[in-house]
């Protein structure tokens, strides 16, 4: 019977199915963070367990780590806030002391998950995937069955390498046609998510393809991957093709050799069968994609930069109707009538949405020559790992950001999250790289627009939300 | 893990599709390594005026008037009414942690976040998808009746409201065993270790390059 990618990748994974549809699965690697760990770790100490094989975890530090480089200099030590500090050193603690791989807040190749395990080649075509972190979704860009999983999974997968499971429903987005100019992954997937909204995906695996994610990039390929999450779906996947086996090539982790060749073989297979049969099937014509903003504190509350903001009172649907006026309320829309009449405080380029080398690059490309607004408190710029970062500084890309007036920052998650002193004040709007615009998430009070690094470098730029093709005419 | 039975208690109607995990729990509470303690952050900014700081008491706090589970009425709630798409965002178990350190044994709403949905399982909480007509007459019901009661039944796999009405709902089977009788998950797939290493000897066979020892 033909198949899709995910059957695929399922039926390799399969320990044992049960008569009640649940299914014990196996995990090839599991990435560890500070945050979701400590209390797996304890359980495994509670319970007298041992990581069942420690060659499948790698761990780094990267949702608290600071980003000044003053506060980086010593390390773990180096960390202000105390309750920062207990979690980070818990993490290496428990790394030393169960043998887990881990790169420290010191070693260059510590930086946000979901970037480290790709960039390290320890995320391969055909594995399973997991962290104790819903953007895992990221890693499907490989032809990997990877997604976000709990605490107690993290332990779970820790013990036994596997996961109790149910098959989750296949559904197909596919972006055919071709992209306008500076229209990037960032605005497909967001575009995506405002036509399914945030619970489209609830229950499926989304397994994005047509010419246009064909077209892209690995970097933009794990935009559109790690936001399927947003769209309600804990796996995106994208098909293998020579794109994805050139990244791969030699990254430390991948396999070398006759190996390298036999893996290579087998990946070919990693693409779901011309008649394979989806549950669902979402099609989205490429060229009609515009630079996407979001405007309210859901990712489906988004719109290309030239249409009007929606108002609650023109809304149908009432629960609909009342969410639209808390988010306007929220995000202070009253009086508003398109984005360009908000007046941005900060603009954040990063997360492991849009942080690497190909983001940063975008970016730059924007600010070279030109000049931060003087309205903005702050933009910054924080690259997704260590080695992203000297590869952008080798490419000159910290000196044209320093001097458009951005702040060049060290690797983490940032602002994204604002778990550590990156934060948005009470009622500030940031234009931000990052994937969530709920309330709060990015500092209490804190008003989180949703775009692409083109779109935030051309936001700092101008102050406020532009079409980023209008402001390079310029 | 605490095994989930039947549960009586009051219920309250959180009137907000599409509650996020940010909001359920902010992130700054996530800095703990331990796994209790967040109730009193239940719904952080949609409970209190100011900012919370993790480690703050938080009994002097100001309160929000508006939020539902400030109000008198609804002290003392275990069983939460919700709209569609409750506990979507990031895969944070703090989120039912805090749920439960609250005093919520179940979430009853339209639909759930698949990773939400899942990690409830884990840690003793019941989720409950009724169809959205049910769960709007819930909503009514308990609007207008103050100290409504629901009865959750894992068993039966029923809500019983005050006059009697059942609604039953659907619950995947290993889930309910699994907390009908408290089960370490954990311990039961370490039952099925011979299965597991008969995958991995097989895997290595078509696959070796999954199992290199890839430490640099
Ligand atoms: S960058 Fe943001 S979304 Fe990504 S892992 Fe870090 S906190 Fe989560």
């Amino acid at each position: 019977m033909a198949k899709t990618l995910y059957d695929k990748l399922w039926d390799s994974h399969l320990v044992q199915q049960r008569d009640d549809g649940s299914a014990l699965i196996y995990i090839d690697l599991q990435l560890l963070h500070e945050v979701t760990s400590p209390q797996a770790f304890e359980g495994l100490r509670l319970h007298g367990r041992k990581p069942w094989r420690l060659t499948s975890s790698l761990a780094t530090p990267d949702h608290n780590v600071p980003t000044t480089v003053e506060e980086r200099k010593s390390g773990v030590n180096g960390i202000a806030d105390p309750v920062s500090k207990i979690q980070v050193t818990t993490l290496d603690d428990n790394c030393d002391e169960f043998g887990i791989t881990e790169f420290k807040m010191t070693d260059i190749r510590q930086g946000i998950v979901h970037v480290v395990g790709p960039e390290q080649g320890a995320t391969i075509p055909g594995m399973t995937v997991v962290c104790g972190d819903s953007h895992t979704s990221t890693h499907g860009a490989f032809g990997a069955l990877a997604h976000g999983i709990g605490t107690s999974e993290v332990e779970h997968v820790l013990a036994t390498q596997c996961l109790v499971q149910k098959k989750m429903r296949n559904m197909l987005v596919r972006v055919d046609g071709e992209l306008s100019p500076y229209v990037t992954a960032k605005d497909v997937v967001l575009a995506i998510i405002g036509e399914i909204g945030t619970a489209g995906g609830t229950g499926y695996a989304i397994e994005f393809g047509g010419s246009a994610i064909a077209s892209l990039s690995m970097e933009g390929r794990m935009t559109v991957c790690n936001m399927a999450i947003e769209a309600g779906a804990r796996v995106g996947l994208i098909a293998v093709d020579q794109t994805t086996i050139d990244y791969v090539k030699d990254r430390p982790y991948a396999p070398k050799g006759a190996h390298w060749d036999m893996a290579v073989e087998a990946w070919k297979d990693l693409v779901s069968d011309k008649d394979a049969e989806f549950d669902e099937v979402v099609v989205l014509n490429g060229a009609d994609i515009k630079p996407q903003v979001t405007w309210g504190t859901s990712p489906e509350m988004v719109i290309a930069i030239d249409q009007d903001i929606p108002r609650p009172e023109d809304q149908a649907d009432a629960v609909t109707r009342d969410g639209y006026a808390r988010a306007w309320k929220y995000m202070g829309l009253e009086g508003k009538k398109t984005l360009a009449d908000i007046t941005l405080d900060r603009v954040f380029i990063g997360s492991c949405t849009n942080s690497r080398i190909e983001d940063l690059r975008a970016a730059a490309e924007v600010v070279k020559g030109r000049k931060v607004a003087d309205t903005l408190t702050q933009a910054i710029v924080v690259p997704g790992s260590g080695l992203v970062k000297e590869q952008a500084e080798k490419e000159g890309l910290d000196k044209i950001f320093t001097e458009a007036g951005l702040e060049w920052r060290e690797p983490g998650c940032s602002m994204c999250l604002a778990m550590n002193a990156d934060k948005l004040g009470h009622g500030e709007h940031c234009a931000s790289t990052s994937n969530r615009n709920f309330e709060g998430r990015q500092g209490f009070g804190g008003r989180t627009h949703l775009v692409s690094p083109a779109m935030a470098a051309a936001a700092a730029i101008a102050g406020h939300f532009v079409d980023v093709n209008e402001l390079v005419k310029h | 893990m605490r095994p989930f039975t039947t549960h009586t208690g009051i219920a309250a109607p959180l009137d907000l599709a599409n509650v996020d995990t940010d909001m359920i729990i902010p992130k700054q509470f996530l800095k703990s390594i331990k796994r209790t303690g967040f109730g009193k952050n239940l719904f952080d900014e949609l409970r209190y005026e100011d900012e919370g700081q993790p480690d703050q008491e938080c009994t002097g706090r100001p309160l929000r008037k508006d939020f539902v589970l400030n109000q008198d009425r609804y002290q003392g709630t275990s069983v939460l009414l919700a709209r569609s798409n409750f506990g979507c965002g990031s895969s944070r178990e703090h989120a039912p942690w805090a749920l439960d350190d609250f005093g919520i044994r179940s979430v009853i709403a339209p639909s759930f976040a698949d990773i939400f949905y899942n990690n409830c399982f884990k840690n003793g909480l019941l989720p409950i998808v009724l169809k959205e007509e049910e769960v709007d007459q819930l909503f009514e019901e308990v609007e207008a009746n103050e100290g409504y009661e629901l009865t959750v039944d894992l068993e039966n796999q029923t809500v019983k409201t005050p006059s009697g009405t059942e609604f039953s709902f659907q619950v995947d089977a290993f889930r309910k065993h699994c907390l009908l009788n408290g089960l370490d998950d954990i311990g039961l797939t370490l039952q099925q270790a011979d299965a597991i290493h008969a995958y991995e000897e097989k895997r290595i066979q078509t696959a070796p390059w999954l199992f290199e020892a890839r430490a640099l």
